[in-house]
């Protein structure tokens, strides 16, 4: 139109306006907290209730929060300087507390001058971590992250080296005998490769520790179960639970959905055991029962006792999370794999698996963090652990007597980060794994 | 798996057994039941062999034996001359008690959350959020204590309940219409009785209380009639399409009754009134139930908000808009249309949330509230040195409260199930 007027027009207009911009009342601020906060009476309510139960909240916690003491060596130091800055009668926190007993939050009763070896575990565990989270870094780090479990167990728990070096021999011996003769024979180097590392771990190991002990000393200083705690405690129990309950909670799920009868019912009877049971009372089986249930004279680390019924009792759980991903998955993929002509553990580890995984995911990192708050129930064993033992402990002192909420904050905000974290990482690697697959 | 017809017939061979796909299970499943049984055989034998060793043997007798320890909420007559067996019987009550009263609240306040999480008020929602992740990404070992020491640190003591004759006034003040008061010890709340009580019969296991027993039944006879009043209102929309109004006629059929067998009893509220340094009139909750039952119910209650929002945004905006389209009002919408297909998504993780509830009762050690785990787990297992008994028979009872729930949330889960055809 515009460039082509009829000659008879009196007067086209040729410029165009800038649109106007819209009225006030229906852009920006007024528009968005009309809509969101102010759309009709009852909203308006809600609002005015969500306001007022902010402002309850800060008004009690802020002033606690912020009139807050680093330094100090006491409760009565702390509140005396609160007192004396903030006037008589002002609530404050005693942050000096945590600065105080932070090695022991952190380590327990790890002695002190081995803290390094903590840390640096801490510091592999990061490092070993990543190339599992992250598949842009290189494949070839994976190696470390396998060889890192063995270098934790000896950094943390110290002695010889040689008996966890025989662990890990153990594995390479399983891994070589399954190379060499899968070619051959494909059941045969199964059951060599379990049964083989198995003899040797349980009648060579000893004597090979002595040998080499003697020959070649390489050892650092030992550290006892009984020493671990606070958070050092929690995160190996953690860690070392999803490690091993992963694996044993996909071997279930594949058991109860297996077509042999025998192993079907096994593995139901396995999981919903342990599903109707509170971890309390297998804490207490860890620590009361299993003298009973092995040989006379066997007198196993309390940390491992736990270790093993915490990955039990998670493995269950995984166990149904990814039974609910293999009911997920089509049929036709299974059928699929069958039409490939790929046995059951090809089926299961090319085609089945990756898949039911990906489904699975959120409700295994739920189940992960479940396990990591679970870890600290094993303060009604005897174990160090940071939530209520630690605190327990440094209340025994008499310069901390009556001291709670900081514990609280503090302990909750870490066991907050980490199980925050884990739930973010998952939505991230759903989002990564997501195929439109229409 | 079936051969060829012409394939050359041959004996069995053993290695059949492994490379035959029809005797290959079969084979597995053998070497997995003697592999069970051998580790199962194992372990009897190392039990038996240690309990010889420490001169122990397997029997429940001291179930029967005199317990001689105190238990300070009991709900069934108990003392310290009750037998362990009765002592656990009050802890295996407890559990259920907390449970129940737990899976209560945690459910209103899941549904309340889990609702507005929904809100289109934008504070709002974000508030149910921050309340949501923080209660779920920290331990409930932790809302327990802190329950715990909100009431046995901030909570005044029943002496400052006291009015101070001087200025008049009291330093702590009770809630609710002066009917429930938190103090540092306990919390006093209302409890209730007949004037003219029909008495009690005593039974075994407790007294029971004729009144309430007249006062239940009244009730459920009401319920039931009010069903059928129901029923019969619906017949009547469903020939002529005018539905009588019932909602008034309902409300009496159900109150009408109980109120006046109530009455007729001499029902009557005891509030708790101060007397000396401690509150009497009313029943005083221990703070240890009431701070776990707090933890529990909070804790869970933001799973459970967490279910019922992804119930309700699993069903598609297509039908409330069809609702709408029908001319239904949002209140019908919602119960007709959209509860009840959010329900077949909400309940199967409710079950689990209500299971996970009961066994995290068994935290009741951290606050000492005296739960199965409390008696029988606890200080039966302590006094009477029966450790494998103690723990097997705890552990076996937690089973069967598990498999009771699910049975039962099942059997609710099949009735609200949307049939499909």
């Amino acid at each position: 139109m515009i460039g082509k007027t009829s000659p008879s027009a009196p007067y086209v207009r040729k410029l165009m306006l800038d649109p106007l911009p819209p009225p006030a009342k229906a852009s920006g601020v007024s528009l968005w907290l009309r809509e969101k906060l102010f759309s009709s009476w009852g909203n308006a309510f809600l609002t005015v209730i969500g306001i007022g139960l902010i402002w309850l909240l800060v008004s009690h916690f802020a002033p606690w929060f912020l009139h807050g003491v680093w330094n100090a060596d006491s409760l009565a130091a702390c509140r005396k300087t609160i007192a004396t800055t903030w006037g008589e009668g002002a609530s404050g926190a005693c942050w000096a507390v945590i600065r105080a007993r932070w090695n022991q939050f952190i380590f327990g009763f790890y002695p002190a001058e081995i803290y390094w070896r903590p840390v640096l575990t801490f510091v592999l565990f990061l490092l070993a971590l990543a190339p599992v989270l992250f598949s842009q870094l290189p494949r070839r780090l994976l190696w470390g992250s396998l060889v890192y479990p063995l270098v934790a167990i000896w950094l943390l728990w110290g002695g010889s080296v040689w008996p966890v070096a025989m662990i890990g021999v153990g594995f390479v011996i399983g891994a070589v005998l399954w190379r060499v003769l899968v070619a051959k024979n494909a059941i045969l180097a199964a059951l060599a490769a379990v049964v083989v590392p198995v003899l040797f771990w349980l009648f060579l190991t000893g004597p090979i520790d002595d040998l080499l002990g003697k020959v070649l000393p390489v050892s650092i200083q030992s550290v006892p179960s009984r020493q671990f705690g606070g958070f050092l405690l929690a995160i190996v129990l953690g860690a070392g639970g999803i490690v091993m309950s992963l694996p044993l909670g996909i071997v279930l799920a594949l058991g109860r959905r297996s077509d042999m009868f025998l192993v079907k019912m096994f593995s139901i009877g396995f999981i919903e055991f342990v599903r109707g049971v509170p971890l309390i009372a297998l804490l207490f089986v860890a620590s009361l029962l299993l003298n009973y249930f092995l040989p006379p004279g066997t007198n196993f680390d309390i940390i491992l006792r736990v270790m093993i019924l915490v990955t039990l009792f998670s493995a269950a759980y995984i166990a149904e999370v990814i039974r609910g991903g293999l009911a997920a998955l089509p049929r036709g993929q299974y059928e699929a794999a069958d039409a490939l002509g790929l046995d059951y553990w090809k089926a299961q580890r090319l085609i089945v698996l990756p898949q039911a995984l990906k489904i699975s995911i959120p409700g295994i990192v739920s189940s992960f963090i479940a396990m990591f708050k679970d870890t600290t129930l094993v303060t009604f064993v005897g174990l160090f652990e940071p939530l209520k033992s630690i605190p327990d402990t440094i209340r025994a002192d008499f310069a901390w007597k009556g001291i709670y909420w900081e514990f609280f904050v503090f302990v909750g905000a870490i066991f907050f980060i980490i199980n925050f974290g884990m739930s973010r990482y998952s939505m991230y690697l759903e989002r990564k794994l997501k195929r439109d697959n229409r | 798996m079936t051969s060829a017809p012409d394939a050359p017939e041959q004996g069995f061979r053993l290695s059949q057994l492994i490379y035959d796909t029809r005797y290959r299970s079969l084979t597995i499943q053998v070497v997995v039941l003697i592999a069970v049984m051998a580790a199962a055989g194992w372990l009897v034998d190392n039990t038996v062999r240690n309990l010889h060793a420490l001169g122990k043997d397997f029997n429940f007798g001291f179930l029967w034996n005199r317990s001689g320890y105190d238990i300070a909420q009991y709900l069934i007559p108990y003392s310290n001359d009750s037998t362990h067996g009765r002592a656990m019987l009050v802890g295996l009550l407890n559990t259920v008690w907390i449970s129940v009263l737990g899976c209560a609240a945690a459910t209103v306040i899941g549904i309340f959350v889990g609702v507005l999480r929904l809100s289109k008020n934008w504070l709002v929602a974000r508030l149910m959020t921050v309340y949501v992740e923080t209660f779920r990404n920290i331990p409930v070992l932790l809302w327990i204590l802190v329950s715990m020491a909100v009431l046995t640190e901030i909570a005044p003591g029943p002496n400052e309940y006291k009015v101070n004759p001087a200025t008049g006034e009291a330093s702590a003040s009770m809630m609710l219409f002066d009917s429930v008061a938190f103090t540092n010890r306990y919390t006093a709340i209302p409890s209730a009785s007949f004037g003219r009580s029909l008495g009690t019969i005593d039974t075994p296991l407790m007294p029971v209380s004729v009144d309430w027993v007249l006062v239940f039944a009244v009730l459920a006879v009401s319920i039931w009639a009010n069903a059928r009043f129901r029923k019969w209102a619906d017949a009547v929309q469903e020939s002529t399409g005018a539905r009588p109004t019932t909602w008034w006629k309902s409300i009496l059929i159900v109150l009408v009754p109980v109120v006046v067998v109530a009455v007729a009893l001499g029902f009557r509220i005891h509030e708790p009134v101060l007397k000396g340094f401690n509150f009497v009139g009313g029943t005083n909750v221990s703070n240890s139930f009431v701070a776990l039952w707090a933890g529990l119910s909070l804790y869970t209650g933001a799973f459970i908000a967490e279910n019922v929002r992804a119930g309700i945004l699993s069903v598609s905006k297509g039908q409330s808009e069809a609702a709408f389209a029908l001319g239904l009002r949002p209140g019908r919408t919602m119960s007709l249309v959209i509860l009840p297909q959010a329900l077949r998504v909400i309940i199967p993780p409710l079950i689990s949330q209500y299971l996970n509830l009961m066994k995290n009762s068994s935290l009741a050690i951290a606050v000492g509230y005296m739960d199965l785990r409390g008696t029988l787990g606890g200080i039966t297992l302590n006094q009477t040195g029966r450790e494998l008994e103690c723990i097997l028979l705890m552990m076996l009872i937690y089973l069967g409260l598990s498999l009771v729930i699910s049975t039962v949330m099942n059997a609710f889960n099949r009735k609200v199930k949307l049939k499909e055809r």
